[in-house]
């Protein structure tokens, strides 16, 4: 290759909104119910059905603006956008393209070479489409209905990235940000962030853009990653054979690590968007931006600051521990309860990331509760157990969310600080181990190790290490 | 007695008074419809076994004193493109020949709580696109006063069968004069309310920001009556309107003094039958006798109307009907080679020419490259017609037209020129495009005793005004009776043994 050169990428990222229910009608949005149990006249598209609309909808896509620079469009409003697909009840989607909600704002990225604007052209509200389910048995399609009409903002940036790091930095930075909000759980496997990726090549320091291609169906950031990669490769390597890249959708296939082309531009439909007839305009006044405004959470960037501040947790602590919000979360309200920050940390850190690790977990699938992991400390704290039994009780709690103290109880794992218990104790230890007792003597240090040890397993661990070495030495 | 002949308000009184039931009252729609209905079509549904259930049921409420308003018991019909859960709604056309809606509209359900019996559903241009209903799947509904001709449309069947009698009342709906036209023709009451004053939600969509349901009758107090019972204000559509007052029945006062009624000059030229014209005049000269300021005025932009109508109207539909795919109800198609097929040939074999005609006309004004020389010139049309209605209500209370440029035309003379129909719908479009309430009322017949109706139109939210003109208009007149209806006393004079 003689030419160098540069990759441009937009991002068109599709967020499912956590509403409770859905965008025009009250049918639940949760997951997983069997098909079409969801469903009213509104979301199938039954005759004579009109939607109203979600006000919740409209202030999660205003809060994902408000924190991601946006102007607010305080008066936006609905198009349909028309083409007929089975999984599209009434054979248009209601979404929004003259007057989207948002527009024109940026989130700030990390790059190795500092700290880099990504543009946002517009965020819009639409409604999201049924399931086609495929029986190969019976040789016919079925569809549920159950997600349709579940709220989605459209994320659409601005051409700004240059490589697959950016645009992961960019994704990453985006998905913290409504989960922090609490706008959406964002998870690419489930589908409820998804990200088509618009790509094209140009040599290093022309001005024009080269002609583009959509990517769409990458499920995670590593497809993602090797889909940039994998265009980018194929798009070079037409302009080197002197060939031209046609501006077309192509689907990603993250087994073969190939894109074949779904649509080119001359199959493009026209959708023929025109105003939503049966919603009015959504105005949203100065009070409702104002109270959506005072009801924004505190974002990653304030809480590094505060944690730093307020609970002395190093850099490295507060970078881990605000990047899920579920995991700030645990931390700030155990913190609250126990009043050690360094030790919720640890637990977070330590066995709370071993554990997921081990289960397979994402921070947003922890479920223990907080008041739990405090008790825990506060035991420790009091000397009531030791630190292996709390270990222990911690995969308890992490697994079961089990109360700390009960289950220390009821299977009688508290500390013995008995002496006279311990005493007895170590002076069968010692009748029955002559020979290490006689090592001990013959000057073999090691060998106290090896009767603490025998000791703690005769008190079942329960036992203060602390005292049992002293007794021991004593007696011996 | 022949219950049929009586108005809506006062069968209810008989039947409150214990002299008739509702059951009696259903029987008699249900007689009748047995009797006239093979020749005039008026019905798709008819659903004798729940109606007279429902009958009885609303008769014991009676008794108990838990319902007794004005339509209580009374026998009404609903337009087939308002949803009945469990009973067929086909808007007249073939690809919802089978569906059976899981709801019912909200205003259907405003009239069954208000004690209404619905007895069937009536025929209609299909989808409500058409002023004949002789587009319809099932065949044309003929007009009350000559089997010849047409009933008007789209709410043909609405408006011919209360003038045939098989029912009290019935649910029309106006999307560019589909109720007021019709009653023209029908020689009937008909009103569309303001835009956003009855529930859509259950209607289903022609032209989604143009369609409002409204009351067809014999009287004005019918009409009044009816209206209050069915208007609402329903969460369930974003455009329906909390209105400040949903009385309409208080409006029926004998009384235009110092009314101020307007006659667009611009309604009254080239194209208006002379016979129309001289009895829409008389009707003026009247309201003056009886108090009212009468004057003459320029609306202006007439012209326009009907294509900024046809435009947002179809643009609007064409949307509107791609829900009907074959693929969930109704109509499919029944041999096809895959997804694409399927569609074309659900929907080529279950829509007519007129409904396919107003698609295509919607899909190519959407199209990118003509959306702003076509849907976004006319959504501005729009915009100035109704700030040409707002230059007439700053001088005048009612405004007053034809209905219609001509009586009913012969059936089969329309369809062949859809121009020239759409033309016919001049004085009924625009108050539709500025979301106005508009009544007709029955002022006479041209020489071949066919009805003409005038239609007076009032400012947003201002029915009383136009309901008070119209009450007091009709006072100074007889309800005419259609001659099938009038033939059926004789019949029912026999059978009394008189």
């Amino acid at each position: 290759m003689s030419k160098q050169y540069e990759t441009v990428i937009g991002l068109e990222v599709h967020v499912e909104l956590a509403t409770k229910t859905k965008i025009f009608c009250s049918c639940s949005t949760e997951f997983g119910g069997a098909p079409n149990t969801h469903t009213c006249p509104v979301c199938t598209g039954m005759p004579g059905s009109l939607p109203v609309l979600n006000k919740q909808a409209v202030e999660y896509a205003a809060a994902v603006g408000l924190a991601t620079n946006c102007k607010i469009n305080q008066r936006c409003k609905f198009d349909r956008k028309n083409y007929f697909y089975p999984d599209n009840p009434q054979n248009y989607q209601i979404s929004q393209l003259y007057q989207p909600i948002c527009r024109d704002g940026y989130v700030e990225i990390d790059t190795s070479a500092g700290p880099k604007k990504i543009g946002i052209h517009e965020i819009h509200m639409e409604e999201d489409a049924g399931k086609l389910i495929h029986d190969e048995w019976e040789d016919c399609s079925l569809v549920d209905f159950n997600r349709s009409g579940v709220p989605l903002i459209e994320i659409v940036s601005e051409p700004d990235m240059r490589n697959a790091d950016e645009v992961i930095a960019y994704l990453d930075k985006l998905r913290l940000i409504i989960q922090y909000l609490g706008a959406s759980d964002c998870k690419l496997q489930e589908g409820s962030m998804r990200a088509d990726v618009n790509l094209s090549v140009r040599e290093t320091g022309a001005e024009k853009f080269g002609t583009r291609t959509e990517m769409k169906n990458l499920n995670s950031f590593k497809a993602i990653a090797r889909a940039i990669e994998g265009e980018r490769e194929r798009q070079i390597e037409l302009l080197e054979m002197g060939r031209q890249v046609i501006q077309e959708t192509r689907r990603w296939d993250d087994n073969k690590e190939a894109s074949y082309t779904m649509r080119s531009k001359e199959d493009a439909q026209d959708y023929r968007y025109f105003p939503e007839p049966d919603l009015t305009p959504i105005i949203i006044s100065d009070e409702w931006l104002a109270a959506i405004k005072a009801r924004q959470p505190e974002l990653r960037t304030q809480k590094l600051i505060r944690y730093k501040k307020d609970f002395d947790l190093p850099d490295y602590d507060a970078e881990i521990i605000t990047s899920a919000k579920r995991m700030a979360d645990i931390f700030e309200e155990a913190t609250a309860v126990c009043g050690r920050p360094k030790k919720v940390s640890n637990w977070l850190m330590v066995e709370t990331m071993r554990l997921m690790k081990e289960y397979g977990m994402e921070a947003d699938d922890l479920r223990f509760s907080p008041e739990n992991l405090a008790k825990l400390i506060q035991l420790t704290e009091a000397g009531t157990i030791n630190s292996s039994v709390a270990k222990e009780v911690f995969e308890k709690i992490f697994l079961e969310d089990i109360d700390p103290l009960q289950y220390v109880e009821k299977h009688g794992l508290k500390t013995v600080n008995d002496e006279g218990a311990l005493r007895e104790a170590v002076e069968q230890v010692l009748a029955d181990n002559p020979q290490s007792v006689e090592d001990y003597h013959n000057g073999k240090e090691k060998a106290i190790g090896f009767l603490v040890g025998q000791t703690m397993k005769a008190m079942k661990g329960k036992a203060d290490p602390g005292m049992v070495n002293q007794i021991l030495k004593e007696l011996l | 007695m022949n219950i049929m002949s009586l108005t809506a308000v006062e069968l209810s009184k008989k039947i409150k008074a214990g002299e008739v039931t509702a059951v009696d009252a259903v029987k008699a729609a249900l007689e009748q419809i047995k009797r006239v209905d093979g020749e005039f079509n008026c019905y798709v549904t008819v659903d004798e076994e729940s109606a007279l259930k429902k009958a009885e049921e609303v008769q014991k409420k009676i008794e108990t004193g838990e319902l007794a308003g004005p339509l209580a018991g009374v026998p009404a019909a609903v337009k087939d493109n308002m949803c009945t859960e469990g009973m067929l709604t086909t808007c007249s056309s073939k690809i919802l020949y089978n569906f059976k809606p899981a709801y019912t509209a909200e205003a259907v359900l405003n009239l069954e709580k208000a004690g209404a019996v619905v007895i069937g559903k009536t025929n209609m241009d299909e989808f409500a696109m058409g002023s004949t209903t002789e587009t319809s799947f099932f065949g044309p509904t003929r007009n009350p006063w000559n089997a010849e001709h047409v009933p008007g449309g789209s709410s043909g069947g609405s408006c011919a069968a209360v003038a045939l009698e098989e029912c009290a009342f019935a649910l029309g709906s106006d999307t560019g004069g589909s109720i007021r036209q019709p009653s023209s023709f029908c020689g009937v009451t008909g009103i569309k309310p303001t835009y956003g004053t009855v529930s859509r939600y259950g209607l289903v969509a022609y032209g989604s920001s143009l369609d409002q349901i409204g009351p067809v009758a014999k009287d004005v107090t019918d009409c009044a009556a009816v209206l209050e019972a069915i208007a609402s204000y329903d969460p369930k559509d974003s455009t329906s309107v909390k209105r400040e007052s949903y009385d309409f029945t208080s409006a029926l006062t004998e009384d235009v003094r110092g009314l101020r009624i307007g006659i667009p000059k611009d309604y009254f030229g080239k194209g208006l039958d002379t016979e129309v014209k001289e009895s829409i005049l008389k009707a003026a000269k009247l309201l003056e006798e009886k108090g009212a300021v009468v004057e003459e005025f320029d609306l202006s932009l007439v012209e326009y109307a009907i294509p900024a109508y046809y435009i947002i109207a179809s643009a609007e539909a064409s949307s509107n009907l791609a829900r009907f795919d074959g693929v969930k109800y109704g109509y499919r198609t029944g041999t096809y080679t895959g997804l694409h097929n399927m569609y074309k040939k659900s929907r080529s074999e279950g829509f007519g020419p007129e409904v396919k005609r107003r698609i295509m006309l919607g899909s190519f004004v959407l199209s990118s490259g003509y959306y702003d020389a076509y849907y976004l010139k006319a959504l501005k049309t729009k915009a100035l017609i109704k700030q040409a209605f707002d230059r007439a209500f700053a001088e005048y209370d009612v405004i007053l037209a034809p209905a219609s440029p001509t009586t009913a035309p012969k059936l089969g003379e329309s369809l062949g020129d859809p121009i020239q129909m759409y033309l016919g719908d001049i004085y009924t479009i625009s108050v539709n495009l500025a979301g106005l309430p508009g009544i007709t009322v029955p002022c006479g017949a041209d020489s071949r005793g066919l009805p003409i109706g005038m239609q007076l139109i009032g400012d947003c939210f201002q029915e009383n005004k136009i309901i008070r003109a119209a009450y007091t208009f009709e006072q100074s007149r007889i309800y005419e009776r259609c001659p099938a209806a009038k033939a059926q006393d004789r019949k029912q004079e026999r059978s009394d043994g008189r």
